[in-house]
């Protein structure tokens, strides 16, 4: 009798022998989404050093150059000047740490609350069950970003304040994904096992549930980087995000859109291409780990 | 079917509960509710007199009770700014939403059935990865950056159309496509889905088995049953759009309650900018309400199973 063994383990079985190889070799990984990411997280880094001059501080006497290639343009200034005369390529530079850093913490905020919350409401059920889950429903029925802007208006904008925000506006969606998985997990032999061996719910919790939710929740948080750094933008754009003169990239393109009718088009579309870039090599990202880490979200 | 529709009536009232507790809460709690609920500037005696008027010195469950009391009765509060009740504000600016959000919805459905049906029909093949690349090309780019392009390429170089305000069909076009393009992804991927699970089922393999031609098969067979989730969506859809569109009305200045929020944060107007929230969240849930209720009429599955 030969026992035939599904691709799907198959492959499954080959990564975890060899996972440094196996993983980043495997059909379809988004290297070049992968590669932007990094690529923004070092700028984000080394934005000290790689700045070429101050974001913060600039110059009236050289306000609204253009990019270099175009006529009035000087090495000096790559990527121009804008309505106060500062240097845009620094801007940019020193607007990934900023995008950075809100996104990624605003993403760990909004998972690790929404995740607890999951696990709670799914494995202790009952009243803690409904509390959860009717929170959870009225919170996803307020549009995202008017109920961040409300909350905004409330606290006033600061880095950290965004960053709290987005973390309240955006744990209702862990919270509803991985209820839904722990539900099945308590079904499960092992977990009635560990019942049955004497574990404390608390343990159950932590060490049993915990372990197999933690790819679905990297998954939705890898998709949710690209929502929270929209929303952040959005934020700033309208003027209640990150406050000036912080270089943020939705600010920036806040304060471009002044000159774009005259035709400063370099203030609006730089930034823009930076937002657009890192929020879909996030997405990019998201999708194929979704893939990979965890078949059963692939319906979602 | 009763007892599913009072359950469900219940579950939405507890929504809606919880929806003005999360405002009420989080406007006492979170900060000094004088400082947003009077106007920049006012006095200390002022402000004292707004705190006895709007009852802050009461205990908060007497407040809450005031709050929710007055919202019933439909009284929103005064606009700081426009010196007239919040709800006529909100009126005034419904009608530009609505339309907005109609022809935005037009546009959204006219992208996203055919690339989602094409996605469909060919699975993994050319039409599908553009479809999916198109679809995930407009949840990325956020909604003012596109928009600004909009303005750049069509306003600024070629001068087709004008860049902001309303009033002709023409200021329309962009603030609709902007709209629409971020929906559009959406309404695709719910066609695809929907369209591969109706394929894969008996009648259409009957209608296949008959020698009926392939556009006809998914042309008329198969389109009609796909397309019921679709619509429910773009129901759906229809009223987040009209409270979502804060960005989009903002770039353009369209005059719709996205921009009367806009306007609600940068003069620090907060009674507006919790209308706006209120209001929204509530037509929200009403319309997942009756979607609930619309779905158990019509599949008896639904209301038997719980």
């Amino acid at each position: 009798m030969t026992v035939i063994t599904p691709p799907e383990t198959a492959t499954l079985a080959a990564a975890a022998a060899a996972p440094s190889t196996a993983f980043w070799r495997s059909r379809g990984f988004p290297l070049i989404p992968m590669a932007i990411l990094l690529f923004i997280a070092f700028v984000a880094v080394f934005a000290d050093v790689l700045a070429p001059h101050d974001p913060q501080i600039g110059s009236l006497a050289r306000r609204f150059r253009p990019p270099v290639w175009q006529e009035g343009g000087s090495w000096a200034y790559l990527l121009g000047t804008d309505h106060v005369g500062r240097d845009v390529l620094s801007r940019l530079i020193f607007g990934a740490r900023v995008s950075m850093i809100v996104g990624v913490t605003a993403v760990l905020v909004a998972g690790v609350i929404g995740t607890l919350l999951g696990i709670l409401s799914g494995y202790l059920g009952g009243w803690a069950d409904q509390v959860v889950m009717r929170v959870t429903d009225t919170w996803l029925a307020l549009p995202a970003l008017t109920f961040a802007i409300f909350l905004a208006a409330i606290v006033g904008p600061s880095e950290l304040n965004i960053i709290l925000i987005l973390g309240l506006v955006y744990w209702t969606r862990y919270a509803r994904v991985i209820r839904g998985e722990v539900l099945s997990l308590k079904q499960r032999e092992f977990v009635r096992l560990a019942i049955v061996a004497g574990c404390s719910k608390r343990i159950i919790m932590w060490r049993h549930i915990l372990p197999n939710v933690i790819n679905s929740a990297i998954v939705l948080a890898t998709l949710m980087l690209g929502v929270v750094i929209v929303t952040e933008a959005s934020l700033s754009f309208l003027g209640v995000g990150v406050p000036p003169p912080k270089p943020a990239w939705g600010l920036m393109m806040a304060d471009g859109k002044k000159g774009l009718m005259v035709g400063y088009w370099w203030l609006t579309v730089f930034p823009g291409i930076c937002i657009m870039l890192m929020v879909l090599s996030a997405n990019l990202l998201g999708d194929w780990l979704r893939v990979k880490l965890d078949p059963q979200l692939r319906q979602l | 079917m009763k007892q599913y529709i009072i359950r469900r009536a219940g579950y939405s009232l507890l929504s809606l509960f919880l929806l003005s507790l999360t405002i009420f809460l989080f406007v006492r709690v979170t900060g000094d509710p004088t400082a947003l609920l009077t106007e920049p500037g006012a006095s200390v005696d002022d402000i004292e007199a707004m705190r006895h008027q709007f009852g802050l010195d009461q205990p908060l469950w007497v407040q809450y009770w005031h709050f929710i009391a007055s919202f019933l009765t439909g009284d929103l509060g005064q606009s700081f700014y426009y010196r007239t009740p919040v709800l006529d504000l909100y009126f005034q600016r419904l009608p530009n939403s609505l339309l907005l959000a109609v022809v935005a919805m037009g546009l959204s459905l006219l992208i996203g059935i055919p690339s989602g049906i094409l996605a469909a029909v060919r699975v993994d093949r050319f039409w599908d990865s553009a479809g999916k690349i198109f679809a995930l090309l407009g949840l990325s780019l956020p909604q003012f950056w596109v928009g600004l392009v909009l303005i750049l390429v069509f306003s600024v170089y070629l001068g087709w159309l004008p860049s902001s305000g309303s009033g002709t069909f023409l200021h329309l076009l962009m603030p609709a496509f902007t709209l629409g393009w971020y929906f559009a992804a959406a309404h695709m991927r719910m066609t695809r889905s929907s369209m591969l699970e109706v394929l894969g089922s008996e009648y259409v393999k009957l209608a296949r088995l008959k020698g009926l031609p392939e556009s006809l098969v998914i042309g008329k067979h198969a389109l009609k049953n796909a397309l019921i989730p679709v619509v429910t969506l773009a129901g759906i859809n229809l009223v987040v759009m009209i409270n979502v569109a804060v960005v989009v009305e903002t770039v353009f200045a369209w005059p719709g309650i996205g921009r009367l929020l806009y306007e609600g944060v940068t003069f620090r107007d907060f009674p507006v900018v919790q209308a706006v929230v209120v209001i929204g969240g509530s037509m929200i849930i009403m319309v997942n309400f009756l979607v609930d209720i619309l779905y158990a009429l019509i599949d008896p599955r639904i209301r038997l199973e719980s």
